[in-house]
């Protein structure tokens, strides 16, 4: 009975839930062998169940019956024997796919990971983590119990249904055909019950989930609704919320104990008239007691994997979904590396003179993947060029595209239009491994991993580069340029110390110097810093300047700036102002020309029409 | 009644649950802290005590599904019997031309199966009222339980444990619930009535049915035990498979820019192979346990038979007894299967029943006055409250003085500035003022009453503490501000908005007011957040407001729009701010340098700068960085 056969009603969707199944199979393909023998052994044990009441009426019939103990004690031994062998089968098909199930969830969540760390920026800006989680787990996990369960009921009580039908068609037709009639109700039933109880535990999910939502913000926002004593609408919505909640599980389970009963109550109606139907023809003599108890018996032994069929295509479904929620990810392709040759040919065309051309960007445009198409883009037609050894700091007011600009050397985000050298290199022909081993960034915000001090720094040196200056001195010559060297060798266990989600918590201020040190660690040849020290204090602060300014004396470096002590760290200035670069040069020489410039960073008032100005200064 | 009598034979492809894995947060923390282990500790019992206590108001439904559920079964077990009288009487009866016994069997029969599966029906409705009242009241527990712990507590705590608590840990206990009730009763109810079937067919019968529970019994406490160990296992297994996946998802930037993809995969590898192999194992260990319980069962029903053969040849058991009899000994053992399965959500309950435990065992450091005292009515000419701080002294429960002993006046519509280095108490300070914490020793006067002796309702509208590192609750911007007020009307919201500088770009949104914060368009930047949490207070209008200042800084447009809104908040009231900014400092009436708990210098900035202090030192650093 496979699953096709058993919805007339929507083959193109049940067809698609099959399809996606298959896409298992790849999974599945490595334990293929104890998968299916777990299948067989399944079939087996069942029979055996089968068989157990079968040597049950044979004793009371049989030797019971014409008191032959002899018949009774091989009977009981019998009994005892098939008990045995029963239970070591269900034993034997449990064994047989625990560990390579277990192997199969484990390699599809490798796989997931390893596909998830290499999509692009673009695609983690659109999906929350937790997506990707609950597909890391939940989803997998439903998986695994799926291949374990269901798939191999599914095809057990399949073929005993099938069995028991052909018995009973071969001992009586007429009696069979009114017995299976409900069979196909049913399906219909179970068909229309899984569509309305589907679209009420999404209900269910989502409300779960804005639940969740409130739950959520009154935790993080748990210092202002302090700081006020109260947030009467959060304390509502979360009653209101929980309260439809509670009324859409009591409607979820009503819909369950309807359809519960319908499967119950449909085939034992059918039964009941079989009864009276079967007993009258014994009366008239048309077919034997014994065929009447046969029939009975067999009817009883199928009722639990007809009603069993019903939930089994339920789980099929949510299998299915889940199959898709995975691949929904998996199918999302990474974008890809350009080919060995170009690289190579890129690599000879940068002529000698452009070895030391620093990092330029021409014509550079950048809109994102899934903006709307009238609006308008992040970064217009960019043309910056940082000279080697040069700092050139970025200035910008709120949403000019300044970390988008940052983000593109990288190539955390990749430029729309333009191109963006390295050395005369273009980063779009690079392979993205290279471009980062010779970009080096410190984010906004200062993220940390759960590992130590040291491997949080020492994270973006090379190992497998042996000329990499990795080490003691560079590690030491990172914190101190970060201003970090008191703090962390006071931690508990010094470098060594856990820090990260898992670890000790540090303030704001630490992490940041902490992102700082990892990114001039190795001495990189380009610097990207995103407003770098936005998080110290001002003593910290001046003494971390004094030391970057060393560092940046030989590097190549685009610093985002918010105040006029990080611009001092700089040769030139850019001003990034509307997704383009409206001025550069000192700055003394902004403060001097642009209005904008100055408002930026003295908080002077704009002149009264903005647009204007800032069309002024690139005119100059 | 022999012959008809089949088995529901024990094919339950049924999965087992899983034991709550998925949503389980990763721990911060360290060392041997119990907030480290993510175990709070709770007092022996109290998971037990605290389901009892969730189901106690639901007891109606529970005993009414209870009952509902002992007719149902009644019909169900009824079917068998009027089959064998069917054929038994029935046919005879019918040979003979007389149809009564047969319409009487018809109509018991479908009387039987309506009525087993209504009463089916009003089962699962009663029980999900039941199950879904516990999770409704568990829920509200913590959330109110949550809402009411000190911000103290919640430092410690991390949201993602809270939150965890409330989802993914309710969820375990709704699993149990549903699923386990429901099995529990009806296995319970089965066997109730096949074990007295059988002690009313044979008392021999009923007494070897009732002894062969003893293994099962002890079969089901060393799996309880073992898988225990196997699900602690797989949990922490899991953990650390969320952190190390959530970790590389939420820092995918740093991932990236320093190349750590295959260093990750290796790392994850590790990880992912171990909990597999845990996973594997924990499998594992319910198979044996399926299997000795199926094995068990099995024995027994053997000798069971054997026994009554013997007992037949000897005649001290009717034959007829034991045929029925052995029928139903293999029904009594059918629920075996699902009986794991309940252990198994037990199991997993029970873990996230101590985890909630822990959390509720946790009391709210303050507690509301006995008789509380009204705030004396403020004279309309004086702006603000005066706060005295007498001979107060702070330190944590677990030890180490933080503030030691002072005394300290605010005049009434001054506005101070606390200065310090971290860790110099100036927090502590705040919070003493906003009643976060009650001082250790002495008291916190606001117009001469004991901050003690106000309720929290009371002390709300005299005083409001702001942190800039403003959160913005999800729905529009004006419900945003109106949180300061609840009962503000639209135009009160707006004239606070304009007062503190934040009408324009407000107004600029998509939908104005109504722009709903999280919705796209809906992006508000560091510093207009600052502006909609200013607007709030200027709403709430307290007699008395204690801002903490953001550390990290905004561009300098930004930094001026707060300023200057920070100056409306801070006048006309009385106002203490934790300062990192020059600026604020300057328009402040008075300082108050802090160092390791005291205050260490105290005066008109003026003064201050012109002194040779450290705050002296402090200001030159100040306006050194702003060139």
């Amino acid at each position: 009975m496979s699953a096709s056969a058993t919805t007339p009603h929507s083959p193109a969707r049940k067809r698609s839930v099959v399809r996606s199944l298959l896409r298992l199979w790849p999974y599945v393909r490595p334990v293929r062998v104890r998968f299916f023998s777990a299948a067989g052994v399944a079939v087996v044990a069942s029979c055996m169940s089968l068989v157990f009441p079968l040597i049950l009426k044979w004793i009371v019939d049989g030797p019971i019956t014409e008191r032959d103990f002899a018949g009774v004690w091989l009977g009981g031994l019998l009994l005892l024997g098939v008990g045995i062998v029963e239970a070591l089968l269900f034993g034997l098909r449990r064994w047989l796919v625990a560990r390579p199930l277990a192997g199969v969830e484990a390699a599809m969540r490798a796989d997931l990971y390893r596909h998830s760390q290499r999509l692009p920026v673009a695609f983690h800006d659109r999906w929350a983590s937790g997506q990707l989680l609950s597909r890391a787990t939940g989803d997998l996990q439903q998986l695994r119990m799926f291949l374990a369960f269901p798939l191999t009921f599914l095809v057990v009580n399949g073929s005993t249904i099938l069995v028991g039908c052909v018995i009973m068609l071969s001992l009586n037709w007429q009696l069979a055909l009114l017995l299976i009639s409900p069979i196909l109700p049913l399906v219909w039933v179970c068909t229309v019950f899984e569509r309305q109880f589907s679209v009420a535990s999404r209900r269910a999910q989502d409300q779960m989930g804005d639940l969740t939502t409130v739950v959520e913000e009154s935790v993080l926002g748990i210092r202002i609704i302090k700081g006020f004593g109260r947030h009467r609408s959060q304390a509502q919505a979360f009653r209101a919320l929980s309260q439809r909640l509670f009324d859409t599980e009591v409607r979820k389970a009503r819909l369950l104990g309807w359809i519960l009963a319908v499967i119950f109550i449909l085939p034992e109606l059918v039964l009941g008239a079989v009864l009276v139907i079967g007993v009258l023809q014994v009366a008239s003599g048309a077919i034997t007691v014994g065929t009447l108890v046969a029939f009975t018996a067999i009817a009883l032994a199928l009722r639990w994997p007809v009603e069993s069929i019903g939930f089994i295509l339920a789980m099929c479904n949510e299998a299915s979904t889940a199959t898709d929620r995975f691949f929904e990810v998996m199918d999302t392709e990474v974008p890809p590396e350009p080919a060995a040759g170009a690289v190579a040919a890129i690599t000879a065309r940068a002529r000698p003179d452009e070895a030391a051309d620093g990092l330029r960007f021409a014509g550079v445009t950048f809109r994102f993947p899934d903006a709307a198409p009238e609006s308008a883009s992040v970064l217009e037609r960019v043309d910056l060029h940082v000279r080697s050894g040069e700092t050139m700091a970025l200035v910008g007011g709120t949403g000019s595209g300044k970390t988008t600009l940052t983000a593109l050397v990288p190539r955390l985000h990749e430029a729309t239009g333009g191109t963006i050298t390295l050395d005369g290199r273009d980063v779009a022909a690079m392979p993205r491994p290279e471009v980062r081993r010779l970009v080096s960034v410190a984010f906004e915000e200062p993220t940390l991993f759960s590992a130590t001090v040291r491997e949080n720094i020492l994270m973006g040196v090379d190992e497998e580069d042996p000329a990499g200056p990795a080490g003691d001195a560079e590690f030491e010559r990172a914190l101190r340029i970060a201003q970090a060297t008191g703090f962390v060798h006071a931690l508990p266990n010094g470098p060594d110390t856990e820090v990260g989600e898992q670890g000790m918590s540090l303030s704001g201020g630490q992490r940041q110097r902490l992102a700082l040190a990892r990114a001039v660690v190795g001495r990189p040849r380009f610097l990207v810093l995103d407003d770098p020290l936005s998080a110290l204090d001002v003593h910290t602060e001046a003494r971390v300047e004094a030391a970057l300014r060393e560092v940046l004396v030989g590097t190549t470096a685009l610093v985002v700036a918010h105040r006029p002590s990080t611009v001092m760290l700089a040769d030139r200035v850019a001003l990034l102002s509307g997704g383009r670069i409206a001025a550069v040069g000192t700055h003394a020489e902004l403060l001097r020309d642009s209005a904008e410039y100055r408002h930026l960073m003295t908080g002077a008032d704009l002149p009264p029409a903005p647009d204007e100005a800032r069309e002024e200064v690139p005119a100059r | 009644m022999t012959t008809a009598v089949t088995d529901r034979d024990a094919r339950h492809p049924e999965p087992e649950p899983e034991p709550e894995e998925g949503a389980a947060p990763p721990s911060p923390g360290s060392a041997d802290d119990p907030f480290a282990q993510d175990r709070l500790p709770a007092p022996p019992g109290a998971p037990r005590r605290l389901l009892l206590s969730l189901l106690r108001p639901q007891r109606r439904p529970v005993l009414l599904a209870a009952f509902l559920l002992l007719l149902q079964q009644a019909a169900v077990q009824s079917g068998p019997l009027l089959i064998a009288i069917a054929i038994d009487r029935g046919v005879p009866a019918a040979m003979a031309e007389d149809y009564g016994p047969l319409i009487g069997v018809a109509v018991a029969y479908g009387v039987a199966a309506l009525g087993s599966g209504l009463l089916l029906y009003s089962f699962f409705r009663v029980l999900a009222r039941g199950s879904q009242g516990v999770l409704l009241d568990l829920r509200a527990r913590i959330y109110r339980h949550s809402q009411a712990l000190s911000l103290d507590f919640h430092d410690r705590y991390t949201s993602g444990r809270l939150i965890s608590r409330s989802t993914s840990d309710v969820y375990s206990l709704r699993e149990l619930l549903d699923e386990g009730i429901q099995t529990l009763l009806t296995v319970l109810v089965s066997v109730v009535y096949i074990t007295a079937l059988l002690f009313y067919l044979d008392v021999g019968l009923g007494l070897a049915a009732v002894a062969s529970f003893v293994p099962l019994f002890v079969l089901v406490r060393s799996y309880r035990r073992r898988a225990g160990l196997m699900f602690a296992k797989r949990s922490t297994a899991i953990a650390t498979v969320i952190v190390k996946f959530n970790e590389t998802l939420n820092g995918i930037r740093p991932v990236k820019a320093f190349r750590r993809e295959r260093a990750n995969d290796a790392t994850f590898a590790e990880l992912n192979g171990q909990h597999q192999w845990v996973n594997g194992g924990t499998i594992l260990e319910m198979a044996r346990f399926v299997v000795l319980a199926r094995l068990t069962a099995n024995i027994v029903i053997g000798l069971i038979v054997l026994w009554g053969a013997y007992r037949v040849a000897d005649g001290s058991l009717a034959l007829g007894a034991l045929a029925a009899g052995s029928l139903y000994v293999r029904r009594l053992y059918d629920p075996i299967d699902r009986f794991a399965m309940i252990l198994n959500a037990y199991q997993s309950a029970a873990a996230s029943l101590e985890k909630i435990a822990g959390l509720l065992a946790q009391r709210p450091e303050l507690s509301e006055p006995e008789r509380p005292v009204e705030l004396p009515a403020r004279p309309a000419e004086r702006p603000g409250r005066e706060v005295v701080f007498d001979d107060v002294r702070f330190e944590y429960r677990t030890g180490g003085e933080v503030l030691p002993r002072f005394d300290l006046t605010l005049a009434a519509g001054q506005t101070t500035a606390v200065v310090g280095a971290t860790g110099a108490g100036k927090s502590t300070l705040a919070k003493l003022l906003a009643r976060f914490y009650d001082p250790t020793e002495g008291r916190v006067l606001l117009d001469g009453t004991d901050l003690r002796d106000l309720t929290n309702a009371e002390l709300r509208r005299g005083v409001v503490m702001v942190t800039q590192e403003a959160f913005l609750f999800s729905g529009s911007v004006a419900e945003n501000i109106a949180l300061g007020r609840p009962d503000a009307t639209r135009e009160e919201i707006e004239a606070a908005a304009k007062a503190i500088g934040a009408h324009d770009f407000i107004a600029a949104l998509p939908d104005g007011y109504d722009t709903d914060v999280r919705k796209r368009g809906g992006r508000i930047s560091a510093g207009q957040r600052q502006l909609v949490s200013f607007a709030r207070v200027l709403l709430a209008n307290p007699s008395m407001v204690i801002l903490d200042e953001a550390t990290s800084s905004l561009d300098i447009p930004g930094e001026r729009a707060v300023q200057n809104a920070m100056q409306t908040v801070l006048a006309d009231r009385t106002a203490v701010v934790i300062a990192h900014r020059l600026s604020t400092v300057e328009v402040a009436d008075r300082v108050l340098v802090m160092d390791a708990g005291r205050i260490v210098e105290d005066g008109r900035p003026a003064d201050l700068i012109a002194g040779a202090g450290r705050f002296s030192e402090l200001h030159q650093a100040w306006r050194d960085s702003l060139v």
